[in-house]
């Protein structure tokens, strides 16, 4: 079975959810996809840019110190924390920018959490000279002072969302309205693998380059697949980039952790696969944090790139066919983790990723016999360093 | 049997007169109001009531709809509260509603469910602004077995394959927005609506309804004069929200939306 199928669906979830006025422009970048998946200069240009501008591939790093604290588990690092802007999300903004070329869009948006994506996006505007601009919640402005100012320093606008819980879920919710206004001239780079189709399937194909070499690595290495696969996932796009190419490889366990905030049992949390039921949100179906009557919760976690009430309806997809696991972590236990990866590797992860170094303390509890493990270390921690040491 | 919407547009059409849609927000300042604001805008000779159920996140729409929603959810307005309200409505008007709700609360409710309780309750019509006609199925087959119209949507991108489809699944009336936007007052609506509206009317004899940025007699008359009917809601919003905490502010309202009408 081919996913998605004609119309973005992913199972139930997916689809297209959007207000007529973009029909017919989702329609134009599918075909625009179709063209350029077989188009060969687009696919040296995609490569070359990784490459070249980038620094792709990534090393697949084995954590020696890491893996000896966690006694059962041989842990690799899946280094895109050393990708140019410091995170996956440059893999996808390359694709984007190089489509709205093709599509001869000369206005880039793009809504950004943590500011990660709106980096990236301000960056790859930047190196094509066309005009961006990022919206990004007045909440996240202030816990991540430094990426507004990055994106500013690249010559974005950073326009401040004021409505509603003014953080991811709000700045996407004014930038689809920037995007039903400008259409004609705008093409708008979504950050991960949400929002209507074909974005979800779109921007899972520009990050599955992370689980693609991930695999080929670890197979010279270890001359055998990995046990588990391990990424944070918030909207889900550095997890989903790194399980796709291992999604025949059934011994393959992939555990997403989720943002688990004040914990679980509060309602302060960012997990949507964990906690959410069905709905449907910013153009797609998927599992959501919402009430009983379908109105959306706010999400909350320390990591601004998981403080988001979705997730990307593949992750759905393959939690219901149990294909992947979703784990939780909370805000207490990632700071930890931010504090085990520096100690132990020398690598100050960000607040996101830390997530995923959290849980696997929980994971060589678990597990009996000895395990190998890739985590995709999606971002660094530079941004999040003043933030961090107001908490410790 | 014809609905509500279907009978106005055919009384419209033997006057040959144009419909006036006014766009109100349920529970905005709250549906005690509501209420009093239906009633009176029948009396002030609005034609179609629109009722918009307030959504956390109602990416369609500007800042003046964003906010009377926010402030109606602050107050606990939910689904099943409204379908009362229109209930205590139809006590003592027969005015033609249709619900304007974002897809996802009514598919937490059941979408045939919904469709059930509306109809009882008195509701004629859904239009729903981020269900396009792809992923409707579900909802049309519920709105055609209990007689509901179910209104979509015409943009200035729609393609003419898309607009034949569309105005052939459409009921009540067809939805055209003016302009490429979210829903706001504006001062200048684009020239384009003539030729496109004309276009979508060489495909079909349902009614075409035009929305979105109309705010002022002049622009009232200009549309009506080339659709089948015209829509206010933000600049109705807009007085709601000048003129809360006022003893007479459905008064107000209603004149407000005199005012609009001598354009029709």
């Amino acid at each position: 079975m081919k996913l998605p199928d004609k119309r973005g669906h992913f199972g139930e979830f997916g689809g297209k959810f959007v207000p007529e006025t973009l029909m017919s422009p989702l329609a134009e970048l599918e075909t625009a996809l179709k063209t350029l998946k077989k188009n060969k200069r687009f696919k040296a240009e995609f490569s070359f840019y990784l490459k070249e501008y980038a620094g792709r591939p990534t090393n697949l790093y084995f954590a020696q110190r890491l893996s000896k604290r966690l006694k059962n588990l041989k842990v690799y690092l899946k280094r895109e924390d050393t990708l140019h802007t410091g995170a996956h999300k440059i893999n996808n903004t390359i694709g984007q920018i190089l489509i709205a070329k093709h599509m001869k869009k000369n206005r880039i948006i793009a809504e950004t959490g943590a500011g990660q994506h709106g980096v990236a996006t301000a960056t790859v505007a930047s190196l094509f000279g066309l005009q961006c601009c990022i919206y990004m919640g007045a909440e996240d402005m202030k816990r991540q002072a430094l990426n507004v100012f990055r994106m500013r320093l690249l010559g974005a606008e950073v326009i401040e969302v004021k409505s509603g819980s003014q953080t991811l879920k709000d700045a996407m919710n004014e930038a689809i309205r920037d995007w039903v206004t400008n259409v004609q001239n705008t093409f708008y780079i979504i950050g991960s693998v949400a929002g209507p189709h074909p974005y979800p399937v779109m921007v899972r194909d520009f990050q599955a380059v992370i689980g693609q070499e991930a695999r080929e690595q670890f197979f010279v290495k270890e001359k055998k697949l990995p046990d588990y696969l391990i990424a944070c996932v918030g909207g889900g796009s550095n997890a989903m980039g790194l399980f796709h190419a291992f999604f025949q490889d059934k011994t393959v366990k992939m555990v997403g952790v989720e943002a688990a905030g004040f914990g679980l049992h509060t309602k302060e949390h960012a997990a949507s696969l964990s906690q959410g039921s069905v709905g449907i949100l910013h153009g797609s179906k998927s599992s959501l944090l919402q009430n009983r009557e379908g109105q959306i919760r706010v999400a909350h976690s320390i990591a601004a790139g998981l403080d988001y009430p979705g997730v990307g309806p593949e992750h759905a997809y393959y939690k219901k066919i149990g294909r992947a696991t979703y784990v939780a972590v909370t805000d207490r236990e990632a700071l930890q983790g931010l504090k085990l990866l520096s100690r132990a590797e020398g690598i100050i992860p960000a607040l996101e990723t830390a997530h995923a170094i959290a849980y696997l303390e929980k994971l060589a509890q678990e597990v009996k016999r000895k395990a190998t493990v890739i985590v995709c270390l999606s971002g660094r921690g530079d941004k999040d360093v003043a933030a961090v040491k107001e908490l410790m | 049997m014809r609905n509500r919407i279907d009978l106005k547009f055919q009384e419209l059409k033997v006057k040959r007169k144009k419909a006036f849609i006014v766009f109100i927000t349920a529970g905005f300042p709250n549906l005690k109001m509501t209420e009093n604001l239906v009633l009176g805008l029948e009396e002030a000779g609005v034609d179609i009531i629109e009722l918009g159920v307030p959504f956390s996140d109602p990416l369609a729409d500007g800042p003046t709809i964003q906010e009377s929603s926010q402030k109606a959810l602050r107050g606990h307005v939910t689904l099943d509260k409204i379908l009362h309200t229109v209930r205590n409505i139809r006590k003592k008007s027969s005015i033609p509603i249709a619900l304007m709700s974002y897809y996802n609360p009514i598919f937490r409710y059941g979408e045939n469910k919904f469709v059930i309780n509306a109809k009882e309750a008195g509701v004629d019509g859904l239009i729903v602004p981020d269900l396009p006609l792809e992923e409707a199925k579900g909802l049309i087959k519920a709105a055609k077995r209990y007689h509901m119209a179910m209104v979509f949507f015409l943009s200035p991108t729609t393609t003419t394959q898309r607009i034949k489809k569309i105005v052939r699944a459409s009921t009540g009336f067809i939805y055209y927005v003016s302009l490429t936007g979210v829903t706001g007052a504006r001062s200048k609506l684009p020239r384009t609506i003539t030729q496109n509206v004309r276009f979508a009317k060489q495909f079909t004899d349902k009614p075409i309804c035009v929305g979105f940025g109309v705010s002022t007699p002049h622009q009232v008359k200009t549309i009506s004069s080339l659709a089948d009917g015209v829509i206010v809601g933000s600049a109705i919003i807009k007085e709601i929200t000048k003129n809360i905490g006022k003893k007479d502010l459905s008064h107000r309202v209603t004149r407000f939306v005199r005012g609009l009408s001598n354009g029709l």
